[in-house]
């Protein structure tokens, strides 16, 4: 006996055009693309460049560190090019940031989505235990976790996860709560599936809009975090260039040659500004909708 | 009104007990290290082995973190007093009193010698801030939210997003550069003692710029949003078709309900504005809390560090607690469960 496979009936849904494809419509979205094309686009090329190596000191260049031809932004308080190290650099963070920002949310969406779903007492131990790590001052408690720990590219995205996922749990939980009583949940339920299913597939989908900005949000956040660990010297280790530890090393130099720490600072600046007007694009986006 | 409080105040406490919790199991992870760390590197096996038994390290977790807790609250004597130590610490006030933070092996004084002088800096430092950045955000907040998407609305907005993503280091370097560096116009370091030839205040106003400019960006955005919300409402028609005038539409109607929703985040703000005073007071080598911390942490201080970040979190959380009351007053829709 054959199966009969019943007539599976799709109507086409009318559905406005993707986020993606109404992106180039706002302009501050397209801005902030921009800037974070750009330094990825300089991430990955940084080896093809025609760069000095990041970690050379040009002993020569040191008695005129100032741009000049050779070194187009200078050479630091060790004599090497501030170009090559900011590029090199741009390497690490566009690696560490997004890298932690998806732990973040890989532990984070989970712990929310049961929160949400089941209520009860998952949600008030998930809830609870989350509050205690949001009353910190954030920098304080990654400066304890990281002096404890050691800083090391792993670590710092283990205090990232630390710090950030009881927030993308709430925020997750919140939307979660939003849909929990829709029909489509419903529906779901009557057809027996799994709460799994139904968390990951049903309602993780649903609640994407949001997330998108809060990621963005959290990546070009993630980027100050490791900043400012860096200059505070709690950076990734050296020598290789990290922006933060830059701007800290050339500090010292700051009332006699402030290029020096000018440089990596803004590089810092237009990376986050990247992400932060992306989300606001995306999150104007979505509410026009 | 009153249990709510109540019980509003006791998840105040558990919080606290929970988070100093978490940041004694932190930084007394390795229990070894603590005796170590106390007396110094260049102290005899002895005295360290000493203390060790003193302080009970073999014990589990928890029970040491209710000692330190017996020690902090004046229940128990601090055994870093004693003599047969050789560390040459004495408290004057005696080592049995509440607020006991114990021994700085930093600075080599009662952890209570050290901290407040500091934190009179911060609250100075964050007060003054503080000040500027509410009236500043609420300000901007109206003026751009009152007609969304018009052209100072626009402007306004571009220069919040800009200003949370410039982070305090980066516009403490900028700031630096462009005044101290180009114009010389001000201090470029603030130790708060007038032998640099800067009067004290001139030593505060880049400092406070520099927070101002991150929290601000954020808060303006927050009031803005929630300006949005209400002008977006019935009632404002109504006002505006009853013949009132947009100014006192916008004054009278707008403003009072728009204040609502900002006002907790004003409160959270200071959370912000302690980890803002971190690196703050690290760009500027002031002598605040924020520094002490960071010191502490760097050099292994375990008492210090967890009486600072205690006294971190206390403030944190009040402020939490008197938003959530302060919230459920101003808006009598929402009522505190």
């Amino acid at each position: 006996m054959t199966a009969i496979e019943a007539p599976r009936i799709r109507e086409k849904i009318e559905r406005p055009p993707s986020l993606l494809r109404r992106l180039p419509t706002s302009s501050i979205a397209m801005i902030g693309l921009g800037l974070i094309v750009f330094w990825v686009l300089a991430a990955l090329l940084a080896p093809y460049m025609p760069l000095d190596p990041p970690n050379k000191q040009f002993y020569t260049a040191f008695s005129h560190p100032a741009p000049s031809a050779q070194h187009w932004l200078g050479v630091d308080n060790r004599g090497r090019d501030i170009l090559a190290r900011i590029i090199f650099g741009a390497r690490r963070v566009l690696t560490v940031a997004p890298l932690a920002a998806l732990a973040a949310y890989a532990i984070g969406c989970p712990l929310g989505l049961a929160a949400g779903y089941y209520g009860g007492k998952v949600d008030a131990v998930i809830s609870r235990v989350g509050d205690v790590i949001l009353s910190f001052p954030i920098i304080i408690l990654y400066v304890i976790l990281i002096s404890t720990i050691g800083p090391s590219i792993l670590n710092i995205i283990i205090a990232v996860v630390v710090a950030s996922g009881p927030g993308i749990a709430r925020i997750v939980r919140g939307l979660t709560l939003e849909q929990r009583h829709l029909d489509y949940v419903a529906a779901a339920e009557l057809r027996r599936e799994n709460a799994p299913f139904i968390m990951f597939v049903e309602l993780l989908p649903n609640c994407r809009g949001p997330l998108i900005t809060d990621f963005c949000l959290r990546v070009g956040y993630t980027v100050i975090t490791i900043g400012i660990l860096g200059f505070l010297g709690l950076g990734l280790p050296p020598p290789d260039p990290d922006w933060g530890t830059m701007v800290r090393e050339a500090t010292v130099m700051i009332s006699v040659h402030p290029y020096m720490s000018l440089f990596p600072a803004i590089a810092i600046v237009s990376l986050v500004l990247g992400f932060n007007l992306l989300a606001d694009g995306v999150r104007e986006l979505s509410m026009r909708e | 009104m009153i249990p709510v409080i109540a019980r509003k105040l006791v998840s105040l406490v558990l919080t606290l007990l929970a988070a100093s919790f978490l940041v004694f199991a932190v930084t007394e992870f390795s229990p070894g290290n603590v005796a170590r760390k106390t007396l110094g590197p260049y102290a005899p096996q002895e005295s360290v082995d000493l203390l060790y038994h003193k302080l009970g390290l073999n014990d589990p977790l928890p029970v040491r973190y209710a000692r330190w807790l017996g020690i902090l609250l004046g229940l128990k004597a601090d055994p870093l007093q004693d003599p047969a130590l050789k560390l040459d610490f004495v408290d004057p006030r005696g080592d049995r009193y509440f607020g006991n933070f114990g021994y700085s092996s930093l600075y080599k004084a009662s952890v209570n010698d050290v901290i407040w002088t500091r934190l009179r800096a911060t609250a100075l430092l964050a007060g003054l801030a503080f000040a500027v950045i509410v009236p500043l955000s609420m300000l901007f907040g109206v003026l751009a939210g009152m007609r969304e998407g018009g052209a100072l609305d626009r402007t306004i907005s571009v220069f919040g997003i800009v200003a949370t993503s410039i982070p305090e280091f980066a516009s403490g370097v900028f700031l630096v550069s462009i005044f101290v560096v180009g114009l010389s116009l001000l201090p470029g370091t603030s130790p708060l003692t007038t032998d640099t030839g800067w009067p004290i205040w001139t030593q505060l106003v880049l400092p406070v710029t520099v927070l101002v400019l991150y929290d601000a960006g954020y808060l303006v955005r927050m009031v803005r949003g929630s300006m949005v919300d209400v002008m977006n409402r019935p009632f404002i028609r109504t006002a505006l078709l009853k013949g009132l005038s947009f100014r006192s539409v916008v004054v009278r109607h707008g403003v009072r309900n728009a204040m609502i929703a900002p006002f907790t985040v004003i409160l959270l703000q200071i959370n912000f504005l302690i980890s803002g005073v971190v690196v703050t007071e690290m760009v500027f080598a002031y002598p605040g809390f924020g520094r002490m911390i960071l010191d502490a942490s760097l050099f292994g201080d375990i008492s210090l560090i967890e009486a600072a970040t205690l006294i971190a979190l206390m403030v944190a959380v009040t402020t939490q607690f008197i938003g959530d009351i302060g919230y459920a007053l101003l808006n009598p829709q929402i009522r505190l469960r």
